[in-house]
């Protein structure tokens, strides 16, 4: 069972461990500054930093040694023949830092939608030019309206980590089968009712809040969607709606168990323009049976006048299966160590909260 | 030479003091700062070059007036300052 979350922050990176039976705030870095992605890998713990006025920052410790800063992912200079294309050359925001399954890769996905690869464990970045040089790409739909598409999920097939999937926010699923060389617009079967009625089904069109694979069977995904929960077995290629989730079916967040392909967590909303908990109540909706079902898990969250909203990457669960935790707009912090069944909140007042992720076992 | 000078918020990131360097335009006089800390030009200058949005410089007070390219002329005698507009909560 894990014993350390790290934890991203609109006012920068707590690390918080067990302790006494308990979990408590250990450490802080980046104490004031927004932190938008954190990944644990191995040794090593990766912060990706929007600085806003100052730009989007890279950062990695290696084991016990201090943080240091990293050249950031940045596009190439734009063409001149690049001058209708309607999203900036720029980075905007690094929002999923993720291992490549080889020593030393790592992928970063980005708002404006550029998807970067490391072989060097940070040290360089390089534009996959092979899907932003894709036509469709200027289709792709910005953030919230106004903002840059961007890429919320790279999901890479444990057993052959040139199988990758990602998420994007508005893009639909996409895939590769060869580490990046060539990529396909998948996803059949989502769709979205507010749309235009003949983009309903787009693949291009779906807004893909956040997508999770099951490690130990890849062909399992989920999809929690702008226009409710969608389930694929066939490593994203057709999708079915779940209809089952309760208490609502709009959230942001979901989390594939990493063993059991049919078990997954999501932190559901009410729609759309709102985004609070329904009837003032943060809950979990756990499925363990493939969506067939859901349970809504309760026990240790608020039930009252409780306002949190849990962003795409406020929710996580460890390698066992058994810690599940989520943070909120509202910087609340809950854990369970049992899977859902119940809950403890971190007695904390923490900024809103971006990204949780817990450090591997040992 | 002319002097560059940045913003004490730039400080907290990367303690960057007052430099005379050479150059006739700004981007000239900038690229000389970056070149001697690399890590600096992220934090003024977008992807492509250009200022970032909420970071803006003067030369004797007065606001450049090509973000993109930065060929404001500067003297010997000139005094640029790379300041920001902090805004949020």
């Amino acid at each position: 069972m894990a014993e350390r979350l790290h934890v991203g922050t609109r006012k920068g990176l707590f690390e918080i461990v067990r302790h006494n039976g308990g979990w408590d705030i250990a450490d802080v870095r980046f104490l004031g500054d927004p932190v938008t992605a954190v990944l644990a890998d191995g040794d090593r713990l990766y912060a990706g930093l929007d600085l806003g006025h100052f730009g989007t920052k890279l950062w990695r410790c290696d084991g016990t040694s201090d943080w240091q800063e990293l050249p950031a992912p940045a596009f190439p200079p734009k063409p001149e023949d690049a001058d209708d294309d309607p999203h900036p050359w720029s980075l905007g925001k690094i929002w999923a830092i993720e291992p490549g399954g080889v020593s030393g890769r790592l992928w970063i996905g980005t708002m404006p939608g550029g998807l970067f690869r490391s072989d060097d464990a940070g040290d360089s970045w390089s534009l996959n030019e092979a899907l932003w040089r894709r036509p469709e790409r200027k289709q792709w739909m910005g953030v919230a309206g106004g903002e840059q598409p961007g890429i919320s999920n790279v999901l890479i097939d444990p057993r052959n980590p040139a199988d990758i999937r990602l998420g994007i926010s508005t893009a639909g699923v996409w895939a590769s089968t060869d580490t990046g060389t060539t990529w396909d617009l998948i996803n059949q079967g989502m769709f979205n009712e507010y749309m235009p009625p003949e983009r309903a089904g787009d693949p291009i069109a779906q807004d893909i809040h956040c997508l999770a694979r099951c490690p130990a069977h890849p062909a399992s995904m989920w999809c929690q969607h702008h226009n409710g929960v969608f389930r694929s077995e066939d490593r994203g290629a057709s999708w079915r709606e779940v209809t089952t989730i309760q208490p609502s079916k709009f959230g942001f967040a979901v989390v594939a168990h990493p063993r059991d392909a049919n078990t997954a967590w999501f932190v559901p909303a009410i729609k759309d323009e709102r985004r609070i908990p329904v009837d003032g109540a943060v809950v979990v909706a756990r499925t363990r049976d493939g969506g067939e079902s859901f349970e809504v898990l309760r026990q240790g969250l608020p039930q009252r006048h409780a306002y949190d909203l849990v962003w795409r990457h406020g929710l996580a669960v460890d390698d066992s299966g058994e810690c599940v935790a989520f943070g909120s707009t509202s910087g609340g912090l809950w854990i369970s160590e049992d899977g859902g069944d119940s809950w403890c909140a971190l007695d904390a007042r923490l900024p809103p909260i971006s990204v949780v992720r817990f450090a591997a076992t040992q | 030479m002319p002097t560059v000078s940045f913003t004490s918020a730039l400080q907290r990131f990367l303690p960057v003091p007052p430099t005379s360097v050479e150059g006739t335009t700004v981007r000239e006089a900038l690229a000389v700062v970056f070149a001697s800390r690399p890590a600096l030009q992220g934090y003024v200058l977008d992807d492509q070059g250009v200022l970032r949005r909420h970071v803006n410089v003067f030369v004797n007070g007065d606001l450049v007036r090509d973000r993109a390219r930065l060929s404001d002329a500067v003297g010997p005698n000139d005094e640029i300052y790379v300041f920001q507009a902090l805004t949020g909560g």
